[in-house]
């Protein structure tokens, strides 16, 4: 009776195939909302593991967030190096890291810190040792795959925060790659990580801990050298009473401010949620529409093979047989648009993560699955169950003489 | 199921095959098929011969198991099939008749051997490809067995018809106006092959018709008058 299934299906094969695609673009696009959305929310969770409070200057927390956690945004400004040592003094905080941003490699983020950045992270290394000296840098496992930088290798940074190439160079200052991490499927891989006092180096700021070089003028030194600053601060908490009181106290300081990465988040979200929603709500439509094509064409097909259904019972197929029939038909249909659709929509986010950067960046994956998927493939059977069903139900109703008798 | 297979087959060994009791229809209290009482011996062939209207599809369904008499019973193998519920007349048809219609009902969207092999799974359970080749070439279909029903000439879609009626090994055939639409030779050719095929396995045939220039081969004739105003 599948036999007979298919060759109906392939007897009607370019309405098949319509049916079939329909369902398959309902399901993909699903599935692409879904793995699009689910994919993004982890990786900001992940990437916002353990940083408490962010802390940067006066701007837009978002954008603060963006740039010191997500690294996807420029960053709001900097803050002096003094904020660090102020953060560390404060009761119930457990960790401050700093990060200097603002230069860059083939678009890769180098970004000035301390080693407990990584660790924050939880990335560990896969090769080498992690930064200690000046201009030494451990680089993320991303970096070393699509850069190919060996350990020992030197380079210099751009000037600029994506663009690569196209900024100025820091010639004079080459970074050595002493270190590379282990994939962690957050931003870390993306990173080349050094000390806060390389960045300043690249950038002709003194290290205030460093002696003045002999010969060196104090004008010379104030000529290009700034204050020493850093882009933002990461904050973990040691108690929970510092998440009730640091964020007013720091923004209460004058030139600082405090973003919480989990509030920023969830309002980022809640923005593009509203988005997704009415995506969703269209896909939703797309798989009613692709049902409702399919409960048509069944039922103008049976409508046409009453005679083929009577004859069926006549060489004695039982009506549970004909419902089978004719509800695997529905099934054939939908398991395939089904399949397609998954194909399709992971094919569509592995396309898409393989030609926009920035979707590559928020860590895109087309080879991951979500159990949410198993839900969109229920829904497709059971609507093509359901197409199927009631036609098949109606046919039952036929007396088998009358239409044999009838349809000549 | 009421008795084993092999008990039927005695029983009927001796009696009728088919054997109507006082047998006729009526629809809206108007008697549109009257018989009476009627036997189809094994391996006889018969005729079922009236004018239009005169009831042979609607004594074809009562035989069937398709449409339950008004007034009376009939038995087919020894079995009462107007009186069995409505699984076990599907039960009995399927085990014991092959249909062929005047429009054939072969399944369109199947080649020649898938409509027998579907006749054959659904009666059967099982599929004998060889047995389905040998009878294909028996109607004279072998080079034809790939094909559509609808790439089939009229005869050729008989033959097809006809085989898949006989595929499942019926103990009795019966056939509704398998001739009318068909010129003098070929309603000639389409009864030789029913006789002949039906000999060949062995089978009963009861075949209906209004066409006059069959009747002088079959034996058995029952005639069936047109319907009188009630
Ligand atoms: N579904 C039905 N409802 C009402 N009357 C019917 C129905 N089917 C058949 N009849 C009537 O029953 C009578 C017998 O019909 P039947 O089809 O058995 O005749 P027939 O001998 O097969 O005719 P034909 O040679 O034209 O096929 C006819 O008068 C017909 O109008
Ligand atoms: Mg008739």
């Amino acid at each position: 009776m599948i036999g007979l299934s298919l060759a109906y299906l392939k007897d009607r094969g370019l309405n098949t195939a319509l049916n079939i695609l329909l369902l398959a673009l309902s399901v993909a696009s699903l599935v692409i909302l879904l793995l699009f959305s689910s994919q993004l929310e982890n990786r900001f969770d992940k990437d916002a593991q353990g940083i408490d409070m962010v802390v940067g200057a006066k701007g837009s927390p978002l954008q603060l967030i963006l740039s010191s956690v997500y690294h996807v945004d420029i960053p709001t400004g900097n803050v002096p190096l003094d904020t660090v040592e102020l953060l560390r003094r404060q009761l119930g905080v457990a960790e401050a890291i700093p990060l200097a941003l603002g230069d860059s490699f083939r678009s890769f983020r180098i970004v000035g810190t301390e080693p407990a950045y990584p660790a924050l992270l939880g990335a560990s290394l896969a090769g080498g040792r992690m930064f200690a000296a000046k201009m030494e840098a451990v680089i993320g496992a991303d970096v070393a795959a699509r850069t190919g930088a060996n350990l020992g290798q030197r380079f210099v940074g751009g000037h600029g925060m994506s663009s690569g190439d196209d900024g100025p160079k820091h010639e004079e200052t080459p970074f050595i790659v002493v270190g590379r991490l282990k994939p962690t499927g957050t931003v870390i891989d993306r990173l080349i990580l050094t000390r806060v006092e390389s960045v300043w180096d690249v950038h002709g700021i003194a290290d205030p801990g460093e002696v003045h070089h002999e010969g060196e003028s104090a004008e010379d030194h104030e000529a290009h050298a700034g204050a020493a600053e850093v882009t933002a601060v990461l904050v973990r908490f040691g108690s929970p009473i510092a998440a009730v009181r640091l964020p007013g106290f720091i923004n209460r300081q004058t030139n600082l401010q405090a973003a919480v990465p989990a509030v920023e988040v969830s309002r980022l979200l809640a923005l593009v949620g509203v988005g997704l929603d009415a995506v969703r709500a269209f896909a939703v439509l797309l798989m009613l529409t692709a049902g409702l094509s399919i409960f048509v064409a069944l039922l103008t097909a049976l409508k046409e093979r009453e005679g083929d259904m009577a004859m069926l019972r006549v060489i004695g197929a039982s009506r549970a047989a004909i419902i089978g029939q004719v509800a695997s038909e529905g099934l054939i249909l939908a398991s395939a648009g089904a399949t397609l659709g998954l194909l399709l929509g992971h094919g569509v986010i592995g396309m898409a993560a393989a030609s926009i950067e920035q979707l590559r960046a928020l860590g895109l994956n087309a080879l991951t699955f979500h159990p949410g998927e198993a839900l969109i493939v229920a829904a497709a059977l059971g609507i093509g169950l359901i197409a199927a069903l009631i036609p098949a139900l109606r046919v039952l109703k036929t007396d088998i003489a009358e239409t044999l008798a009838n349809a000549r | 199921m009421s008795s084993p297979d092999t008990l039927t087959h005695s029983k009927t060994a001796q009696g009728p095959l088919v054997e109507a009791r006082g047998l006729s229809h009526a629809r809206d209290g108007r008697t549109v098929m009257a018989i009476g009482d009627w036997q189809l011996q094994p391996g006889a062939h018969a005729l079922l011969l009236g004018p239009s209207g005169s009831g042979k599809t609607t004594f074809i369904n009562i035989v069937t198991g398709l449409l339950t008499p008004s007034h009376g019973a009939i038995s087919v193998a020894g079995e009462a099939m107007s009186a069995l519920p409505p699984a076990a007349r599907d039960a009995l048809r399927r085990r014991t008749i092959g249909l062929v219609f005047q429009t054939l009902r072969l399944i369109p969207a199947l080649s020649v051997t898938d409509n027998l092999a579907l006749a054959q799974q659904l009666a059967l359970g099982h599929v004998d490809r060889a047995a389905i080749a040998g009878m294909i070439d028996r109607v004279g279909l072998a080079h034809r067995a790939a094909a559509r029903p609808r790439q089939l000439s009229q005869g050729e879609g008989q033959r097809a018809a006809i085989a898949r009626a006989l595929i499942t090994r019926p103990r009795l055939v019966v056939a509704d106006e398998p001739t009318s639409a068909l010129d003098d030779a070929n309603a000639a050719r389409m009864i030789d092959l029913m006789f002949d095929v039906a000999d060949g396995t062995g089978a009963t045939l009861l075949v209906a018709t209004h066409d006059g220039r069959i009747a002088h081969r079959f034996a058995n004739r029952l005639n069936l008058m047109a319907p009188v105003a009630a």
